[in-house]
């Protein structure tokens, strides 16, 4: 299961080389979190309407490595969006994929981009 | 303007720039800082971090931009060579002239190197500076692997350099004259201990020798004692004390001690009243004090002098210090030696933990005169406090060190009792007085608030237990309660948040958030909240999925591999086989491991997201409902098969079971709710292991509440004894809705009930009694909620809308393919992590 982790590295605005529509903003929970499949990856996606924001991060929580982080809470801490695993309540920043327990692993984060209503996202695929 | 000139620009030098800066009056001053070293003031007391993990920028302790950005001329690398007091000049080694007004000598100490044969050597060091630490980097970068490097001089500073010398990779010894270590701050028996525990570390460590020669042809071969014994050694760094640097002073015609040290009164003027000295090199009241602590002072004390003029130096300095030496924490405060016909020592040796505590009290039991920790100093901010400010000791003083055994631990009292002049954080000097008063006139009103504007923590930190302490206690003293609050999105706890939502016929998070809170909530407050709306308006989880536990979000229990388990509601336990029938063909046909639970129901495991709903469509076609085992709530009502069948039995357990279960399904609680109902004393449902349990006796039902299983099990206690059917659901109405309405969140019954005032007496008069009036109330509501309910699985599956969360993929229709299994006696595990 370790490779899996390999699969995900954070992808920022500027280094992103290709921008794919995973769907409908309808399709997302508002407030809330889901799943989205680009080939081998499975990416969380959060819309956060409160504040008209979303994010994206990989979907393995690093702790236990399971699919999980797109079905935890999502909320803030001074602030910065996080995003609770289910399985143990680990959070991790949605701004930068640190983990804010103090723990030493952190996830991946995508950036996500809103266009006439549907919810793109951006890699970097070789 | 009037112009300041600081000469030296090390730890102390810095803070009086600090101090300066920061003062309101700083616009009229301008400031010139001369310093001989190559770079800005640097953390010495840290220094033996240079060469484990710090550079020495990250030493500074502020870097030239700062200096820069508070108009202040920083002159590194220039030395002043001569002062003129008639001129009120100074000279450095360029030539240049500067003219002061007013003169500030912090200059600082030389390391002392004792007049020992053969100390000019190659491979003998100082340690004072990044340079020497340089220095012996280079050195010991030469030396052959193994290479032994010695320490003269086992005081403090001494240690720190045997511990630099060990992250150099070298065979650390240290040499002292005396026979104990630390020689001024601790005792024979301190001194053991910490040899002991510095020794288990690989650190040589040779007492009472007296250096004679230092051997070898050009660089140190040996080290030769008095005792005619002798220490191969690569390298030498001598900490054998410090010679206050005086020479500028001297030279100028400013008084000097005997014994070297600037002379300076209260005021840190020097024998010119133009000339202050800090630090160090200042002699004060026939004392050169060698600590960063009073040094820090001297300088606030010199700043204020310059400015309003309303600071002086106590008359004595005082030279407590707490540190962490080599990895072992080490205080000493006070007198930390007296011992005479008023005073004894009371001591504790704990040699297999390496623990020392030694204090001095008077023998009349009236005060504390100081002390020594070793290995263990937690205590010493108390000790401190009630040494530094006279106050009194408790009956057996001994407590202070050994905790009373028995019923209260903390050794001060309150921290409220200590006096308003009483200094709580050393570093940065804030009173306890300027605490509470930030508090007390509104300044501040939490920790936050307080750590910022008085700076108190913010140095070493070790005072940090004693602020947390003193701002709870004042709140508290002024009536503000210190809240336990949901968390940092809601500024109210839960009952607060219960009764908010309820007057306010709040609906939705968004709502709460907007009108009672801030921010976009968290994983702590969002299911508190839809808890409440739960047990207000009988919400199920469907109506606001995104806020629910994550378990409850998707009605299901998230188990190990992210797949989930499955419980269906088995009222009591009694199951019809036409239903386990189902169940088994269900599990079949979903390959589900299935368990027999702990509640008397039956669980299926290994269900993936998308497939939740599917299995739940089967089961509700067969007549099963949710049985709400994912959520705070009502899980079940287990019973004991009862009068219908046991010999024993006196009432219908089983009947009476499933009717409380059914009344209660869906009720989400603070906490989970688990009942049970025995048809005799012999107790074979554990109903006494419950929140609320019936036992079947003579005349009715006794009603137990407030038990529970688990991690720390406790019985349900008596509420009622001999009610009959309507009577006990009316009282378990009644508690139910009293617990729901008043615990905080994920406080179950057990817990709820110890914290509840008065107990169960006082339970007993609110339930049966009902000595609060809202007897009648708290069973409508509960009607209220028993009238709404739903079952939420059959909710969800009816409703395209609702149903469509229960799908792995928002963009495609695949199942998650890292999801695996193994086998399991003829069953399936996840795959263990």
């Amino acid at each position: 299961m370790e490779e899996l982790l390999n699969n995900y590295t954070s992808v920022f605005p500027d280094t992103a080389t290709s921008w794919v529509r995973v769907g409908h903003t309808s399709d997302f929970p508002e407030n809330g979190g889901a799943c989205v499949k680009h080939g081998k990856l499975q990416i969380a996606v959060f819309n956060f309407s409160l504040t008209s924001k979303w994010y994206a991060c990989q979907n393995l929580c690093p702790h236990k490595l399971e699919m999980v982080l797109s079905r935890g809470m999502t909320g803030d801490t001074d602030g910065i969006p996080k995003v609770a695993c289910p399985l143990h309540k680990k959070t991790f920043s949605l701004e930068d994929g640190s983990n804010l327990n103090g723990e030493s692993y952190q996830i991946a984060t995508y950036p996500v981009k809103i266009q006439d209503n549907m919810v793109y996202i951006g890699f970097s695929d070789k | 303007m009037k112009k300041v000139i600081v000469i030296g620009n090390g730890m102390v030098g810095y803070k009086f720039c600090e101090k300066l800066a920061a003062h309101p009056d700083f616009e009229a001053f301008q400031v010139v800082v001369f310093g001989e070293e190559p770079r800005p003031a640097y953390d010495r007391v840290h220094l033996s971090e240079y060469f484990s993990d710090k550079t020495a920028d990250q030493l500074l302790l502020a870097g030239r931009d700062w200096y820069a950005s508070k108009g202040i001329a920083l002159h590194t690398s220039e030395l002043v060579t001569a002062i003129d007091l008639e001129a009120k000049t100074v000279t450095t080694h360029k030539q240049a002239v500067y003219e002061y007004d007013n003169l500030i000598l912090a200059t600082g100490s030389a390391p002392f190197v004792p007049p020992i044969k053969g100390a000019d050597k190659k491979g003998v060091f100082v340690y004072r500076t990044i340079e020497d630490l340089d220095a012996m980097k280079a050195y010991a970068a030469k030396l052959k692997s193994g290479a032994k490097a010695a320490v003269l001089g086992g005081g403090l500073l001494g240690l720190e350099a045997a511990n630099a010398a060990k992250e150099l990779g070298l065979e650390a010894h240290v040499i002292e004259f005396a026979p104990r270590l630390m020689p001024r701050q601790l005792d024979d028996a301190a001194s053991a201990i910490l040899q002991a525990k510095i020794e288990s570390l690989g650190i040589g460590i040779h007492l009472s020798k007296a250096t004679q020669q230092i051997a070898g042809d050009e660089a140190i071969e040996r080290m030769e004692f008095a005792d005619d014994t002798h220490l191969d050694v690569d390298m030498l760094i001598i900490s054998a004390g410090i010679r206050p640097r005086d020479e500028l002073a001297r030279a100028c015609g400013i008084q000097v001690g005997p014994r070297g040290g600037i002379v300076v009164n209260e005021k840190m003027q020097t024998s010119d009243s133009h000339v202050y000295a800090i630090g160090e090199v200042a002699l004060y009241n026939d004392g050169i004090y060698g600590l960063v602590a009073p040094g820090y002072e001297m300088a606030d004390v010199a700043v204020h002098q310059l400015t309003d003029g309303s600071k002086s130096m106590a008359a004595s300095i005082d030279m407590s210090t707490q540190l962490k030496l080599i990895g072992t924490e080490v205080a000493s405060f006070g007198d930390p030696f007296i011992e005479n016909e008023e005073v004894a020592a009371i001591t504790y040796v704990n040699k297999r933990n390496g623990i020392y505590k030694r204090i001095n009290v008077a023998r009349d039991g009236s005060r504390l005169y100081g002390g020594i920790l070793v290995g263990d100093s937690s205590d010493y901010n108390s000790l401190f406090q009630i040494y530094y400010n006279a106050m009194k000791l408790p009956l057996n003083p001994e407590d202070l060190i050994l905790g009373s055994r028995g019923g209260d631990s903390n050794i001060l009292g309150s921290v409220l009792d200590l006096p308003d002049t009483a200094q709580i954080c050393s570093c940065e000097s804030v009173s306890k007085g300027s605490i509470c008063k930030s508090i007390e006139e509104g300044t501040c009103s939490d920790l936050k608030d307080v750590i910022k504007c008085t700076k108190a923590t913010t140095g070493c930190g070790g005072c940090k237990p004693m602020v947390v302490d003193l701002v709870n206690e004042t709140l508290k003293a002024l009536g503000k309660e210190v809240k336990d609050t949901v968390c940092e999105h809601f500024k109210y706890n839960r009952q607060e948040l219960y009764d908010l939502i309820k007057i306010k016929l709040i609906k939705t998070f968004e709502e709460a958030l907007a009108r009672l809170g801030s921010g976009c909530g968290c994983e702590i407050c969002k299911p508190v909240i839809a808890s409440i709306f739960s047990s207000v308006y009988m919400d199920t989880a469907n109506k606001q999925p995104v806020i629910q536990d994550s378990n409850d979000r998707f009605l299901a229990n998230i188990q190990r591999n992210g797949t989930y388990s499955v419980v269906p509601r088995v009222a009591g336990g009694e199951i019809s086989p036409e239903k386990l029938i189902v169940l088994g063909e269900v599990a079949k046909k979903y390959n589900l491991y299935t368990k027999i639970t702990g509640g008397q129901r039956i669980d299926l495991f290994g269900a993936r997201l998308h497939e939740l709903p599917l299995i739940w469509k089967e089961l509700i076609d067969a007549g099963f409902e949710s049985g709400h085992a994912y959520g705070k709530s009502l899980r079940t009502v287990k019973s004991c098969v009862g009068s219908t069948w046991c010999r024993y039995g006196m009432h219908e357990s089983v009947s009476f079971a499933i009717e409380i279960e059914n009344r209660y399904r869906g009720l989400r609680s603070p906490h989970k709710l688990k009942g049970g109902v025995s048809g005799c004393i012999r107790e074979c449902a554990e109903a006494r292991g419950k929140d609320f349990g019936l036992i079947a006796v003579d005349g009715g039902w006794n009603l137990y509440v407030c038990g529970n299983g688990g991690a720390t099990p406790k019985h349900a206690i008596l509420l009622a004894e001999q009610l009959d059917d309507a009577t006990c659901i009316k009282y378990l109405d009644r508690f139910l809705m009293f617990y729901i309405r008043t615990s905080g969140p994920l406080v179950r019954t057990a817990p709820w009930l110890e914290k509840l005032d008065g107990g169960i007496e006082y339970l007993k008069q609110v339930v049966i009694e009902d000595s609060l009036g809202i007897a009648e109330e708290l069973e409508t509501e509960m009607q209220g909620l028993v009238n709404k309910y739903e079952c939420e699985w059959k909710q969800a599956i009816e409703d395209p809308k609702l149903a469509s969360r229960f799908k792995h993929f928002v963009n495609s229709d695949d199942v998650d393919d890292t999801v695996e299994f193994v086998s399991l006696r003829d069953q399936k595990m996840p795959r263990p992590w």
